[in-house]
């Protein structure tokens, strides 16, 4: 059999609703392919009253904060030494990464000159807040590559990298961490320059603050969801015990946001709040997504219900989802004007979270993502000459735990 | 944003005396001319009034708005000339992650097309609504005025200020502030007191002099201090915020690994191994 037809059979054995992802991406790549092909004005609605549509709102300010779970959850199991949650951190990482990944793609589709996207490599502007998230972005892209080499080293038995990889988990943890601190941050300090254009239920001083608080709420839930649905879906093992230390530590990260984001409304804000009613009801929809899970996840029972906590979790994200719309969308729109998103974008949005699912799913499919459990890893050099045997230095088993 | 000129009173600026303005729009014609600009196929009518062309946009850096208005129960015109404002600290320049803009020491704000990744950042900064895009290339850039660098650079006036019989006055921006001080004074009873672009945006080279309320004509209202401002309260403590989070997150995993650390010593020296060094 050749490569192909082993290749085609593997596909064509795959669940129907991973077939049915692959469409989607296809018919993504078939539109991005139309936007280099005819421009973006003709295959989007942006214009220039409008400069940023769809594309920026999703596929950039809210993916980076969905995708937030593996600087958040990297730092409580390794930073914070809550051990026990340490099975959780490989799916994050993976998601973590597919969604950067997909963040690179999303910005690449929408810059006028892609093919010059080194250029903020090369022509610094520390005052621009689209350079430091460009930067840091791609630092961090690398970090979490970096750390999505070791299922990988694992699959295929490298173990010299693997100890390499075990040495500097601890940095690259804390350098995802305030990497992650930084441009989750930067991405508010965009909307800081639209003064006269962000409407001001979301225009304060503090936004900067609230993106990076919010985006750890989104993190977390991201990865209960994650664990509860590939449990559900693709019989992975599961991991409730866990999800519950998770759900106690979101409300409180949850209660942090919600109390500087109405500080900062009531105490920081200039100008008339409520004088637009669509967006006094997406404000409305935006904090009640928001306070409901805090008040759910209090309750113990929540906590332990799957149904219950991953519901909170959905609502959670809802909420992030929502806020990152109204300020790079709806709270940006002039009186008067309005945003709706072509079919090419929105086939090519639709596409890039299909994109994701869909190699989350093969990810797990071969590489140990869910089975890992860190103290059954073999660190060991293969000892290809014997040199434990003859009494050189000492043994190396237990050597790359880490300190 | 390569020059930080703190002192702006050199600096060019055009002072445009829109009571002045009789709407012949030959700015417009040499503005397309000096930059070699297409002409864009218009419908009148189409826009808020008799401007033409309606917006600007990529072909179009500067037009004349026409207002209507009634004055002695005649209807009446008034005029207002569109164009890049050349802020003294331009939020466009500021927001650029490449520094494709530049406010040069001559006054006008420059772009270099050779930079530009195309990321729009610009215009969803800028507060004027300024920077136009190619919609129509499959690879676009951004267009502006460009305040006639090429002109002012050599000494010459820009090319809308040369053609205008009348209402665009061009120099420095101390010497034009004073020129509108001084018609202000001389009929109190025909201008405006408020000077649009002395103080807008922290202070632009274009300042416009009128009768006319500015929201009546349609200027926008923009903030006083500079916009470049805003983003750099927050983005000045990035470093800081950096090494703040990357050392304590370091200390913190150095006290809460301490315990395993020593409980794994401890085990070690009961099994009378000698400790290999310590990895990570």
């Amino acid at each position: 059999m050749t490569a192909a037809k082993i290749i085609y059979k593997e596909v064509m054995a795959y669940h129907n609703f991973v077939k049915f992802l692959i469409v989607l991406v296809s018919m993504a790549a078939l539109a991005s392919l139309i936007r280099f092909i005819f421009g973006l004005g003709v295959t989007t609605n942006l214009n220039d009253t409008f400069p940023w549509g769809l594309w920026i709102s999703f596929d950039v300010v809210t993916a980076v904060p969905l995708a937030a779970g593996a600087f958040t959850l990297g730092a409580i199991v390794h930073c914070f030494h809550i051990k026990k949650l340490e099975p959780l951190v490989r799916p994050a990482i993976v998601t973590g990464f597919l969604g950067y990944s997909l963040v690179c793609v999303g910005l690449l589709l929408d810059l006028g000159q892609p093919q010059r996207g080194w250029h903020t490599m090369v022509y610094w502007n520390p005052h621009s807040p689209m350079f430091e998230v460009s930067m840091c972005i791609m630092a961090y892209t690398t970090v979490l590559f970096l750390e999505f080499l070791s299922p990988v080293c694992e699959k295929f038995g490298y173990h010299v990298p693997l100890r390499l990889l075990r040495t500097i988990e601890m940095p690259l943890v804390v350098a995802a961490a305030s990497i992650s601190t930084l441009h989750q941050s930067s991405l508010g300090t965009f909307f800081l320059i639209a003064v006269d254009k962000l409407h001001p239920l979301w225009y304060n001083p503090l936004l900067p603050l609230l993106f990076w608080v919010s985006a750890m709420c989104a993190g977390i839930s991201i990865i209960t969801v994650e664990a509860t649905m590939s449990h559900k879906w693709m019989g992975q093992p599961d991991e409730s015990e866990l999800l519950e230390t998770l759900a106690k530590i979101l409300p409180w990260v949850l209660a942090v946001y919600l109390s500087l984001r109405l500080f900062s409304l009531f105490a920081l804000t200039e100008g008339a709040l409520w004088d637009r009613p669509g967006l006094t009801a997406l404000f409305v929809l935006e904090i009640v997504a928001l306070v409901t899970p805090f008040l759910m996840l209090l309750s113990r029972k929540v906590r332990e219900n799957n149904r219950l906590r991953s519901t909170a979790a959905w609502l959670v994200i809802f909420g992030v989802v929502v806020n990152r719309f109204n300020v790079s969308m709806f709270g940006m729109e002039a009186p008067g004007t309005m945003y709706y998103p072509s079919i090419i974008e929105s086939v090519v949005t639709i596409g890039i979270i299909a994109a994701h699912i869909l190699f989350f799913v093969l990810i797990a499919k071969y590489f140990p993502i869910f089975e890992h459990h860190p103290e059954t890893v073999d660190y060991t050099l293969p000892d290809h000459f014997r040199k434990a045997e003859k009494g050189h230095g000492a043994p190396a088993a237990g050597v790359g735990n880490e300190a | 944003m390569s020059d930080i000129h703190k002192d702006f009173s050199k600096t060019n600026a055009f002072l445009i005396d829109m009571t002045k303005c009789t709407g012949c729009r030959g700015c417009q014609v040499a503005c397309k001319q000096w930059n070699q600009l297409d002409a864009e196929k218009t419908v009148f009518f189409t826009g808020e009034g008799y401007q033409n062309p309606p917006v600007m946009s990529e072909h179009t850096f500067t037009r004349i708005k026409f207002k209507d208005f009634q004055k002695n129960g005649q209807n009446e015109f008034a005029f207002y000339k569109e164009m890049c404002m050349h802020c003294n600290e331009p939020a466009c320049a500021s927001v650029c992650p490449v520094g494709a803009f530049n406010k040069t020491k001559e006054g006008p704000v420059t772009y270099d097309a050779d930079r530009c990744i195309g990321c729009r950042f610009c215009m969803v900064a800028c507060p004027f609504g300024v920077p136009k895009y190619e919609w129509s290339k499959a690879f676009p850039l951004v267009k502006k005025c460009t305040g006639c660098f090429s002109r002012v650079k050599e000494g010459k006036k820009p090319a809308c200020a040369t053609t205008c019989a009348s209402a665009i006055t061009y120099g420095p921006r101390d010497e034009m502030l004073a020129e509108a001080s001084k018609r202000q004074a001389a009929r109190p009873e025909k201008y405006l007191k408020k000077l649009y672009g002395a103080e807008e945006a922290g202070g632009t080279s274009v300042i416009y002099l009128t009768a006319l309320p500015f929201d009546e004509l349609g200027f926008k209202h923009v903030t006083k201090r500079p916009l470049p401002s805003y983003t750099w309260q927050a983005l000045r403590l990035v470093p800081g915020i950096f090494l703040t989070v990357g050392s304590s997150l370091s200390l913190l995993s150095w006290f809460t690994h301490r315990k395993d650390r020593l409980k794994k010593e401890e085990e070690q020296r009961k099994s009378g191994v000698t400790p290999p060094k310590e990895e990570s």
